[in-house]
């Protein structure tokens, strides 16, 4: 399994964007097995701070720490345990569902792809369309497969850019029962989103951002 | 080492098999490098014969500019559906996406070669065919060179607005050294008593710049591609 890490810890983080300051003095813990869902108005700093802790951006000022590791310290090792499914999906419109998973299996150099690309087509729904181009998707559909491919390599550390747009209730049902399925595997969930009505009854711990600054802070 | 090479050919191997489901890029690149040479064939050949030495020139503008327009299109196909930033946080090696976004590059171009330099010896009589290792040595350096470059700035603006009009502003300065080169050993080559020496000095300097381009886009795209 090589690095592992059980909690995710955010300590005074500052981002900012020439003048503009994205996040100010963020403090942060989120813990395996739970959920934590960021709320906040468009440019509050929530995918901002997705970013950092997806190791996308680095912090203006502050620490992000995985366990006892940090960005620089676990490297590769670091980026292979963390999954990020952001607003563009991430994935290629040109191939197929099983391209896709099967091109990001390969990324993460695991073992029996064919199994686990199989496994996360079926819990997507689209096992009867795994050999269709994504451009032919609806939105759902790629929602969904964009989910399995965040979570093939089972990460320990899941952030989520508001999985919630543009799922009608079913699906929106699906991914709470699959976000809740992550956290019993023992995953540190991180979600943003508009959609308070979304995370109700799911969430471990609410955190509000307010112009980059925390608002507010409870646990569910 | 072995996870390196991987990484480098599942990289490459996902843009080859997008572009042979697409033909996107080699159609485009390819009626570029034509419309290219099919202009200059126009504005260079009097009555049969070409202009002294316009050949070398020639080829190696078809193939920088249809060159150009194969890296923005490469990198805008990331860009779409923010795959980039999905490749950024996995495991992989930052010079290994590198180094796999530039052979897929590179193999693309060579298939553009592969029409345009018969074409040019065709409209221009020129005789690209005469030293052949000579002629691919200085085909294969001066391409590697100016994607390897390229590569690294495609990638640098991938996320940038006026990235169309920035590729070419930054990459012919510093590719200026890789072109000169190419058209220099090239022109060499085609003179009525190719002059070999000559072309082998070209090469050579050719392969020093591809050395000191790749050493420094691998060193500097962790970096740059981190924020």
């Amino acid at each position: 399994m090589g690095l592992d890490f059980t909690a995710l810890r955010l300590v005074d983080v500052t981002r900012t964007f020439g003048r503009r300051r994205a996040l100010h003095r963020v403090s942060l813990t989120a813990s395996a097995g739970t959920i934590t869902a960021l709320l906040g108005h468009n440019g509050a700093g929530k995918s901002t701070l997705l970013s950092i802790a997806a190791t996308l951006l680095r912090p203006t000022s502050g620490r992000v720490e995985y366990g006892d590791y940090d960005s620089v310290t676990g490297g590769a090792a670091l980026r292979a345990r963390i999954g990020l499914l952001g607003h563009d999906l991430y994935l290629y419109a040109e191939l197929t569902a099983a391209e896709n998973l099967r091109f990001f299996a390969k990324v993460y150099s695991l073992d029996g792809i064919e199994r686990r690309v199989d496994a996360a087509l079926e819990r997507a729904g689209l096992t009867d369309r795994r050999d269709d181009i994504v451009a032919g998707f609806s939105r759902g559909m790629r929602q969904r497969l964009a989910l399995e491919r965040s979570l093939i390599h089972e990460p320990r550390l899941l952030l989520l850019d508001e999985p919630f747009t543009g799922l009608d209730e079913a699906a929106r049902e699906a991914l709470r029962e699959r976000l809740r399925a992550a956290r019993e595997a023992g995953a540190i969930v991180v979600l943003t989103t508009h959609d308070t009505a979304a995370i109700e009854r799911l969430t471990d711990m609410t955190v509000s951002l307010v112009d980059g600054r925390l608002a507010v802070g409870r646990a569910a | 080492m072995r996870a390196f090479v991987h990484a480098v050919w599942v990289v490459t191997r996902k843009d080859l098999l997008i572009e042979t489901r697409t033909r996107e890029i080699l159609f485009t690149t390819m009626f570029f490098a034509l419309a290219c040479v099919m202009v200059f064939a126009f504005g260079f050949v009097k009555e049969g014969r070409p202009v002294q030495d316009a050949a070398a020139g020639i080829l190696w503008i078809a193939i920088a500019f249809s060159g150009t327009l194969a890296l923005g299109r490469a990198f805008e196909r990331e860009r779409q559906g923010e795959t980039l930033r999905a490749l950024l946080i996995s495991p992989i090696d930052r010079p290994a996406l590198y180094m796999g976004k530039l052979l897929g590059i590179l193999i693309l171009l060579a298939a553009v070669e592969l029409l345009v330099v018969p074409l040019v010896a065709l409209m221009f009589q020129a005789a690209l065919f005469d030293h052949p290792l000579l002629m691919l040595g200085l085909l294969v350096a001066g391409t590697v060179g100016f994607a390897a470059v390229g590569t690294l700035f495609a990638a640098m603006l991938v996320r940038s607005r006026s990235r169309d009009v920035m590729l070419p502003v930054l990459l012919y300065p510093i590719t200026v050294p890789v072109i000169i080169a190419g058209v220099r050993g090239t022109a060499a080559l085609l003179q009525p008593e190719a002059d070999e020496p000559m072309a082998r000095a070209w090469l050579a300097m050719l392969i020093f710049f591809d050395v000191v381009f790749v050493t420094l886009a691998l060193w500097t795209f962790e970096p740059v591609m981190t924020e």
